[in-house]
Protein backbone atom coordinates (compact mmCIF):
# COMPACT_ATOMS: atom_id res chain seq x y z
CA UNK A 1 0.00 0.00 0.00
CA UNK A 2 1.10 3.27 -0.75
CA UNK A 3 0.99 5.93 1.26
CA UNK A 4 -0.28 9.49 -0.08
CA UNK A 5 -0.13 11.99 2.66
CA UNK A 6 -2.21 14.68 1.96
CA UNK A 7 -0.59 18.12 0.39
CA UNK A 8 -2.57 20.92 0.49
CA UNK A 9 -2.66 22.81 -2.67
CA UNK A 10 -2.25 27.02 -2.52
CA UNK A 11 0.35 28.76 -4.15
CA UNK A 12 2.29 29.72 -1.50
CA UNK A 13 2.83 33.61 -2.51
CA UNK A 14 -0.83 34.59 -3.60
CA UNK A 15 -3.32 32.54 -1.91
CA UNK A 16 -3.96 35.56 0.70
CA UNK A 17 -5.43 37.20 -2.22
CA UNK A 18 -8.64 35.05 -2.33
CA UNK A 19 -10.93 37.07 0.50
CA UNK A 20 -10.66 40.03 1.91
CA UNK A 21 -9.78 38.72 5.57
CA UNK A 22 -6.78 37.45 4.21
CA UNK A 23 -6.03 40.12 2.78
CA UNK A 24 -6.20 42.46 6.00
CA UNK A 25 -4.23 39.44 7.60
CA UNK A 26 -1.41 39.76 5.05
CA UNK A 27 -1.30 43.71 5.70
CA UNK A 28 -1.60 43.31 8.89
CA UNK A 29 1.77 41.02 8.91
CA UNK A 30 3.91 43.01 6.59
CA UNK A 31 3.54 46.24 8.46
CA UNK A 32 6.54 44.30 10.31
CA UNK A 33 8.61 44.60 7.31
CA UNK A 34 8.13 48.24 6.39
CA UNK A 35 8.78 48.96 10.47
CA UNK A 36 11.57 46.95 10.51
CA UNK A 37 12.84 48.48 7.17
CA UNK A 38 12.29 51.78 8.59
CA UNK A 39 14.24 51.01 12.12
CA UNK A 40 16.63 49.83 10.68
CA UNK A 41 17.73 52.75 8.08
CA UNK A 42 16.46 55.15 11.12
CA UNK A 43 19.70 53.37 13.39
CA UNK A 44 21.95 53.46 9.94
CA UNK A 45 20.98 57.47 10.08
CA UNK A 46 21.97 57.49 14.14
CA UNK A 47 25.32 55.41 13.12
CA UNK A 48 26.29 57.85 10.26
CA UNK A 49 25.38 60.41 13.07
CA UNK A 50 28.03 59.28 15.36
CA UNK A 51 30.36 59.25 11.86
CA UNK A 52 29.95 63.49 12.09
CA UNK A 53 28.89 65.59 10.26
CA UNK A 54 29.88 64.97 6.53
CA UNK A 55 28.56 61.48 6.55
CA UNK A 56 25.36 62.06 8.86
CA UNK A 57 25.03 64.74 6.10
CA UNK A 58 25.16 62.06 3.13
CA UNK A 59 22.62 60.00 4.40
CA UNK A 60 20.11 62.80 4.76
CA UNK A 61 20.69 63.46 1.30
CA UNK A 62 20.19 59.84 0.29
CA UNK A 63 16.84 59.46 2.88
CA UNK A 64 15.45 62.69 1.77
CA UNK A 65 15.41 61.99 -1.63
CA UNK A 66 12.18 60.15 -3.67
CA UNK A 67 13.29 56.92 -3.10
CA UNK A 68 13.50 57.64 1.03
CA UNK A 69 10.10 60.02 0.77
CA UNK A 70 8.32 57.25 -1.24
CA UNK A 71 9.01 54.46 1.44
CA UNK A 72 8.30 57.01 4.56
CA UNK A 73 4.33 57.45 2.78
CA UNK A 74 4.00 53.46 2.46
CA UNK A 75 5.21 52.80 5.82
CA UNK A 76 3.44 55.63 7.20
CA UNK A 77 0.63 54.08 5.88
CA UNK A 78 1.85 50.32 7.43
CA UNK A 79 2.56 51.46 10.59
CA UNK A 80 -1.06 53.22 10.89
CA UNK A 81 -2.39 49.77 10.18
CA UNK A 82 -0.49 47.98 12.44
CA UNK A 83 -1.76 50.59 15.51
CA UNK A 84 -5.15 50.01 14.50
CA UNK A 85 -5.02 46.05 14.46
CA UNK A 86 -3.16 46.34 17.66
CA UNK A 87 -5.63 48.16 19.58
CA UNK A 88 -8.54 46.62 17.91
CA UNK A 89 -7.53 43.31 19.97
CA UNK A 90 -6.68 45.30 22.83
CA UNK A 91 -9.65 44.10 24.39
CA UNK A 92 -9.09 40.47 23.95
CA UNK A 93 -5.42 40.46 24.72
CA UNK A 94 -6.44 42.61 27.90
CA UNK A 95 -10.12 42.42 29.22
CA UNK A 96 -10.60 44.67 32.20
CA UNK A 97 -13.33 44.51 34.37
CA UNK A 98 -14.92 47.58 36.92
CA UNK A 99 -16.64 46.69 40.17
CA UNK A 100 -17.46 43.66 38.35
CA UNK A 101 -18.53 44.46 35.48
CA UNK A 102 -16.44 43.82 32.28
CA UNK A 103 -15.61 47.26 30.82
CA UNK A 104 -17.31 46.90 27.03
CA UNK A 105 -14.23 46.99 24.16
CA UNK A 106 -14.68 49.88 22.64
CA UNK A 107 -14.26 51.68 25.76
CA UNK A 108 -10.51 50.28 26.16
CA UNK A 109 -10.11 50.89 21.99
CA UNK A 110 -10.83 54.77 22.39
CA UNK A 111 -8.97 55.01 25.97
CA UNK A 112 -5.57 53.28 23.63
CA UNK A 113 -6.27 56.02 21.34
CA UNK A 114 -6.81 58.60 23.30
CA UNK A 115 -3.10 57.85 24.79
CA UNK A 116 -1.68 57.35 21.27
CA UNK A 117 -2.83 61.34 20.76
CA UNK A 118 -1.42 62.54 23.74
CA UNK A 119 2.01 60.70 23.44
CA UNK A 120 1.92 61.79 19.64
CA UNK A 121 1.62 65.64 20.72
CA UNK A 122 4.13 64.79 23.64
CA UNK A 123 6.93 63.63 21.47
CA UNK A 124 6.10 66.40 18.90
CA UNK A 125 6.28 69.16 21.43
CA UNK A 126 9.35 67.75 22.74
CA UNK A 127 11.16 67.19 19.41
CA UNK A 128 9.80 69.99 17.40
CA UNK A 129 9.87 72.55 20.78
CA UNK B 1 11.27 20.42 31.65
CA UNK B 2 14.03 22.52 29.04
CA UNK B 3 13.90 25.76 29.33
CA UNK B 4 12.12 27.18 26.26
CA UNK B 5 13.04 30.91 24.71
CA UNK B 6 9.41 31.49 24.02
CA UNK B 7 8.52 33.64 26.71
CA UNK B 8 11.41 35.71 26.39
CA UNK B 9 11.01 36.38 22.69
CA UNK B 10 6.83 36.90 23.03
CA UNK B 11 7.69 39.23 25.47
CA UNK B 12 10.31 41.69 23.16
CA UNK B 13 7.43 40.84 20.36
CA UNK B 14 4.46 42.12 22.60
CA UNK B 15 6.43 44.89 23.66
CA UNK B 16 7.89 45.64 20.73
CA UNK B 17 3.87 46.00 18.79
CA UNK B 18 2.47 48.32 21.86
CA UNK B 19 5.72 50.42 21.43
CA UNK B 20 5.20 50.56 17.48
CA UNK B 21 1.50 51.04 18.15
CA UNK B 22 1.76 54.09 19.83
CA UNK B 23 5.09 55.81 18.28
CA UNK B 24 6.13 54.76 15.33
CA UNK B 25 3.53 57.10 13.16
CA UNK B 26 4.69 60.15 14.62
CA UNK B 27 8.14 59.23 14.47
CA UNK B 28 7.34 58.59 10.92
CA UNK B 29 5.83 61.91 10.52
CA UNK B 30 8.76 63.67 12.60
CA UNK B 31 11.20 62.09 10.68
CA UNK B 32 10.77 61.88 7.20
CA UNK B 33 7.39 63.79 6.61
CA UNK B 34 7.03 66.59 8.56
CA UNK B 35 9.93 68.83 6.64
CA UNK B 36 8.67 67.99 3.22
CA UNK B 37 5.40 68.75 3.92
CA UNK B 38 6.15 72.20 5.80
CA UNK B 39 5.05 71.35 9.22
CA UNK B 40 8.75 71.69 10.15
CA UNK B 41 11.65 73.23 9.09
CA UNK B 42 14.64 71.71 8.32
CA UNK B 43 16.47 72.67 10.85
CA UNK B 44 14.91 69.92 12.81
CA UNK B 45 16.98 67.09 11.66
CA UNK B 46 20.05 69.24 11.33
CA UNK B 47 23.35 67.47 12.85
CA UNK B 48 23.40 70.17 15.39
CA UNK B 49 19.99 69.61 16.34
CA UNK B 50 20.19 65.90 16.87
CA UNK B 51 23.17 66.20 18.69
CA UNK B 52 21.69 68.17 21.37
CA UNK B 53 18.79 66.25 21.55
CA UNK B 54 20.69 62.76 21.91
CA UNK B 55 23.06 64.56 24.57
CA UNK B 56 20.90 63.25 27.74
CA UNK B 57 22.05 59.69 28.32
CA UNK B 58 18.43 58.99 29.34
CA UNK B 59 17.03 60.31 25.91
CA UNK B 60 19.72 58.28 24.26
CA UNK B 61 17.97 55.13 26.58
CA UNK B 62 14.86 55.86 25.47
CA UNK B 63 15.70 55.80 21.75
CA UNK B 64 17.57 52.81 21.71
CA UNK B 65 15.25 51.28 23.70
CA UNK B 66 12.35 51.96 21.53
CA UNK B 67 14.39 51.08 17.93
CA UNK B 68 15.14 47.98 19.65
CA UNK B 69 11.80 47.05 20.88
CA UNK B 70 10.35 47.76 17.62
CA UNK B 71 13.31 46.00 15.70
CA UNK B 72 12.45 42.62 17.80
CA UNK B 73 8.65 42.50 16.93
CA UNK B 74 9.36 43.07 13.57
CA UNK B 75 11.74 40.00 13.64
CA UNK B 76 9.29 37.77 15.25
CA UNK B 77 6.16 38.43 13.19
CA UNK B 78 8.45 38.19 9.83
CA UNK B 79 9.64 34.96 11.28
CA UNK B 80 6.26 34.05 11.97
CA UNK B 81 4.26 34.56 8.58
CA UNK B 82 7.51 33.10 6.79
CA UNK B 83 5.73 29.79 7.28
CA UNK B 84 2.50 31.29 5.48
CA UNK B 85 4.36 32.60 2.56
CA UNK B 86 6.08 28.64 1.85
CA UNK B 87 9.16 29.14 3.36
CA UNK B 88 8.65 26.07 5.83
CA UNK B 89 12.73 26.33 7.03
CA UNK B 90 11.94 27.85 10.23
CA UNK B 91 15.32 27.47 11.18
CA UNK B 92 16.98 29.52 8.29
CA UNK B 93 13.59 31.94 8.72
CA UNK B 94 15.11 32.75 12.50
CA UNK B 95 18.10 32.73 11.75
CA UNK B 96 17.65 35.56 9.21
CA UNK B 97 15.24 37.39 11.19
CA UNK B 98 16.84 37.18 14.60
CA UNK B 99 20.55 37.63 13.48
CA UNK B 100 19.53 40.77 11.35
CA UNK B 101 17.42 42.32 14.77
CA UNK B 102 20.31 41.23 16.41
CA UNK B 103 23.10 43.41 13.93
CA UNK B 104 20.59 46.48 14.42
CA UNK B 105 20.77 46.47 18.23
CA UNK B 106 24.46 45.85 18.10
CA UNK B 107 24.77 49.10 15.69
CA UNK B 108 22.35 50.99 17.62
CA UNK B 109 24.44 50.34 21.04
CA UNK B 110 27.78 51.68 18.52
CA UNK B 111 25.45 54.46 17.26
CA UNK B 112 24.25 55.70 21.03
CA UNK B 113 26.49 54.53 23.52
CA UNK B 114 30.08 54.46 21.83
CA UNK B 115 32.78 57.12 23.87
CA UNK B 116 33.33 59.30 20.79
Amino acid sequence: MTRRPYKAEFPALSWWLRQPRYIRYMLREMSALFLGIYVLVLIAGLYCLSLGKPVYEQFLTVAEGPVGLTFAVITMFFAVYHTYTWFKVTPKAMPLTLRGQRLPGAVIIAAHWLIFALLSAAVWLLVSS
Amino acid sequence: MARSHKPVIWGLFAAGGTVAAFLAPVLILISCLAVPLGLLPPEILSYERLLELLQNPISRLVVFAVLVLIIWHAAHRLRITAHDVGMSSDSLVMIACYGTAAAGTLLAMLALFSPV
